[in-house]
């Protein structure tokens, strides 16, 4: 793998080979002193044409903790000038030396066309409404230490599917492990047909016999561009702990952050035991450590 | 060396890491993958049945703290460090199966040193074969082997490789 920048033409024994060494990378961040060498020498670069506090900490720290030096480089671009400006930004960041590049866009497909601005390696550290790869493999990981395996498990993801990339990569990923995944939105925020999973309007299949559930954020945006009322939304589709008794016992509940407490999810069960919310970020450390050291280390200087 | 000289090589080692410490008090071992992990399995074993103590064993993997991961062609697997025992004040004894270079034992020591504070920290290896680029020198050896640098030694173990056996040939196609 040269770049993360979603699943296509991944297999799973890549995907679990990834996983093992972010069970590694897991471990490290128990020790006293959280840090290897390993990276040291390389440079990361997490380049953010679209504010996110918590994915970008996420790497930096994840390149920190593997002793590579970091840069950050985050902006917002008008529009009419975007193509060009993110070429420059990425040339000037290569003539710098750097050698893996992170990289969040609001329009999809820039880390793609980054990959043939620049030699080093690309991160794709989401992409408009396109993928997060990195957010879908932490998110694995995280259901794959409560469930054991996800072989068969049926995991629902719940919320605004029509514009998340976290819902689509997540989409893409775990059938890949082996679980059957079931995206429930209303219609309005259902999109048409994604290849290998089940899409309903109804909150009750998906969440009938769910062995896990995970839960998007409602953006106040598509409020405001009408798609929903947010009144209608909190009635038929809030996850809350009446309608969770229809998951299997002790479900565990993930949410990607920032949360709207109350609107996608009941706000007690944010805070219950079945929240793995502060799991994920941990885990979203050593996942990140891990896609590293699989892109940086073995090309060679 | 076939299965009885390596184990009594390892017998050997088991009586002098005892000796050296002066008994098992705050004794330790830690194998580094992947063959040491199993030898020095077999240390404590031995050291538990003529002292009747049991010496706690961890394993450790090195590849995080390699010297050549900015230069390598390949990507090596990174392999669990299991260290189920308090570091620091012990009497640590490393185990390896071929001491050559002594990159992996300064890969080992740095590890180790993030991971506690050792009192001291021994090296046991089955097979010295000389040519160190670093300044390092095991405590216990189960045989000095002279080698060529074009020559291989290969350890096997019964866990592993389904035999016990050291082997030395020539690299082929050098």
């Amino acid at each position: 793998m040269r770049h993360l920048l979603d699943f296509g033409g991944w297999n799973r024994a890549e995907v679990e080979a990834l996983l093992d060494t972010a069970r590694v990378m897991r471990e490290v961040l128990e020790r006293p002193i959280k840090k290897v060498p390993a990276l040291q020498g390389f440079t990361v670069a997490t380049v953010f044409f679209e504010p996110s506090t918590r994915t970008r900490i996420s790497f930096e720290l994840a390149a920190r903790r593997m002793s590579a030096d970091v840069v950050s480089f985050a902006a917002q671009t008008s529009s009419l000038q975007k193509g060009e400006s993110y070429k420059d930004t990425l040339l000037t960041l290569e003539a710098m030396g750097v050698d893996a590049y992170v990289i969040r866009a609001d329009s999809a497909g820039v880390p793609h066309q980054a990959t043939r601005w620049v030699k080093g390696a690309v991160i794709n550290g989401g992409d408009g409404r396109r993928a997060h790869p990195t957010q879908a493999l932490l998110d694995a990981y995280t259901l794959l230490e409560a469930l054991g395996t996800l072989e068969g498990k049926k995991i629902a993801i719940v919320g605004d599917i029509l514009h998340s990339r976290v819902a689509r990569s997540g989409a893409e990923l775990l059938p890949l492990l082996g679980a059957r995944v079931f995206l429930a939105a209303p219609p309005s925020l259902l999109p048409q047909g994604l290849p290998g999973v089940h899409l309903t309007p109804h909150l009750e299949e998906a969440l009938e016999e769910a062995d896990a559930v995970m839960v998007l954020r409602l953006q106040k945006e598509r409020m405001e561009a009408g798609l929903i009322h947010l009144e209608d939304y909190i009635a038929r589709y809030q996850v809350t702990e009446r309608r969770l008794a229809l998951a299997k016992p002790q479900a565990p509940l993930l949410h990607p952050g920032p949360m709207n407490r109350d609107v996608e999810l009941e706000g007690r069960l944010a805070d219950s035991a079945r929240s793995l919310v502060n799991r994920q970020v941990q885990n979203g450390v050593a996942v990140r450590m891990a896609v590293l050291y699989h892109l940086l280390v073995g090309k060679g200087r | 060396m076939n299965a009885e000289e390596m184990r009594r090589a390892l017998y050997r080692i088991a009586h002098e890491v005892v000796e050296a410490n002066k008994g098992t008090e705050g004794l330790a071992l830690v194998g580094i993958h992947t063959r040491g992990i199993p030898l020095a399995g077999r240390i404590a074993r031995f050291i538990g049945e003529f002292e009747g103590k049991e010496v706690p064993v961890g394993t450790l993997d090195i590849t995080l703290y390699r010297d050549d991961l900015t230069e390598i062609g390949y990507r090596p697997e990174v392999r669990e460090t299991r260290i189920p025992f308090d570091l620091t004040g012990k009497a640590l004894v490393l185990v390896d199966d071929v001491l050559y270079t002594g990159r992996t034992a300064r890969a080992a020591l740095d590890a180790l040193m993030d991971l506690g504070r050792p009192r001291r920290i021994y090296l046991a290896v089955l097979v010295d074969r000389g040519h160190r680029e670093l300044p390092i020198r095991a405590d216990f050896v189960g045989k000095n082997v002279p080698t060529a640098r074009t020559e291989v030694v290969k350890v096997k173990v019964v866990e592993v490789d389904g035999e016990d056996r050291v082997e030395l040939w020539e690299r082929e196609g050098v």
